[in-house]
């Protein structure tokens, strides 16, 4: 009867353990209905401006504002990337890692210098481990995201392009499909890309702007900038916590598993721990009678 | 059959219509614009105010409260882009007076600190949400 009380231990420890991942997945599933929400009442809005950007993009303005003009020769790119502030989220950040440093390579074979400006900071860590210049990071913007918090970061990068040290910028993020699924995206930031209506606006044209092309563009950029970067923070929150979600999920069902194979074990031994015992008494007695 | 916009109205909060409409009215920074298909592009600001959709039909109009934000003008669409928006039926009336009283106290009593800009855009919102609540109201 060596083994059993080892046995008992361990179901124990991992009692203890399916207790707290059945806790951390609750927590998730309440956190990502909230998360869900902000990411779908600011969903519109961001897919809204998005649009318009794609149309500005197109037009023939009187005057350039330096996000609209694509430089002819793209040295370094800048990367914004958000990240979860925690783990125990699945692959969710490291699907995304893998995704980047593919993408990374590619661009480094053909010469391109890289910089880069974390959200969150899991790929802070990422980045401190593999070197990479990181210009900005924030970290620890909470369940509910305030585009306050983010701006001073992104500024970091808009003014790298705005002083020639990037020549373009992309916004690295998961987008969430459902609740099983998220996907790792890499969009283009600035200079801004046309839209995907381009073919019936091709002709030349432009806009009215009221009061004045300036001031109007500068301002409509600015909050595009800033909401798009919102709407991926907000995104990656939803992403995290449906991730946290089924990762603890799995993990509760694993221990599960886990436990039930171990007690059957432990109920092997005890049974022939018993047998072994009752044979020793049988044959002892049986041994006096004789 | 009767030309028709395509009218998006978003705001940061949500999404508040989507739908063809044969006029859309919005207050815009240089004064209020009406906007019927065929308008040539157009980008400007909007201000406080009250954002109207006739669908055509002799269907009723539709109020929104924008308290700012961006209208972009295609030739058969148009996107608003709200700051914060509301359906005016949603408007509260209490909430919107004691707005208006709360800004209007803290311009007539100006103290070192406070933030005049702001009082005057709060208070700009608060009279924009009266004048749709009363006009509404002379529909109904």
């Amino acid at each position: 009867m060596a083994g059993a009380k080892e046995i008992r231990t361990k179901i124990a420890s991992i009692k203890s353990t399916q207790k707290i991942t059945r806790a951390m997945e609750m927590v998730a599933a309440a956190k990502m209905r909230k998360a869900q929400d902000r990411m779908q009442a600011s969903r519109p809005y961001a897919e809204k401006i998005s649009q318009v950007i794609g149309h500005v993009a197109l037009a023939n303005p009187e005057y350039h504002h330096v996000f609209m003009t694509p430089r002819s020769e793209v040295k370094r790119i800048g990367y914004v990337i958000v990240s979860s502030d925690r783990g125990l989220c699945g692959g969710l950040n490291s699907n995304l890692f893998r995704s980047l440093v593919k993408e990374i390579k590619d661009l480094q074979a053909e010469g391109k210098e890289l910089v880069y400006c974390t959200v969150g900071s899991k790929s802070l860590g990422f980045f401190r481990r593999v070197g990479g210049k990181v210009l900005a990071q924030v970290s620890h913007l909470g369940d509910a995201p305030h585009i306050e918090d983010l701006v001073g970061t992104i500024k970091v990068m808009l003014d790298a392009y705005t002083q020639g040290e990037v020549d373009e910028i992309r916004l690295a993020y998961n987008t969430f499909v459902n609740t099983m699924t998220q996907q790792p995206t890499v969009s283009q930031l600035v200079p801004l890309v046309p839209g995907a209506d381009a073919a019936e606006l091709k002709h030349h044209w432009d806009y009215i702007y009221e009061p004045d092309a300036r001031v109007i563009l500068d301002n409509l950029l600015t909050t595009y900038i800033e909401f798009i970067s919102y709407q991926a923070v907000v995104e990656n929150g939803a992403c995290e916590q449906s991730a946290r979600m089924v990762a603890m999920k799995s993990a509760t069902d694993n221990a599960g598993e886990l436990i039930n194979e171990l007690q059957l074990i432990y109920n092997k031994a005890r049974q022939s721990a018993i047998t072994q015992e009752i044979s020793e008494i049988v044959g002892g007695a049986a041994a006096i009678a004789n | 059959m009767a030309m028709t916009l395509h009218i998006d109205i978003v705001s940061a909060e949500g999404h508040l219509y989507t739908g063809q409409g044969q006029m859309v009215y919005a207050p815009a920074v240089m004064g209020e614009i009406g906007i019927a298909p065929r308008h040539t592009p157009l980008l400007t600001r909007l201000k406080p105010g009250d954002v109207r959709v006739d669908p055509g039909n002799n269907q009723p109009h539709q109020h929104f409260y924008v308290s700012g934000g961006m209208i972009e003008v295609q030739p058969f669409k148009v996107t608003i882009l709200a700051d914060t928006g509301i359906r005016a039926a949603d408007l509260d009336e209490a909430a919107a007076q004691e707005a208006k009283r709360r800004a209007e106290d803290a311009l007539a009593n100006r103290q070192a600190d406070m933030d005049m800009a702001k009082a005057q855009a709060e208070l700009a919102e608060a009279v924009a949400q009266l004048k749709i609540i009363s006009q509404l109201r002379n529909i109904r």
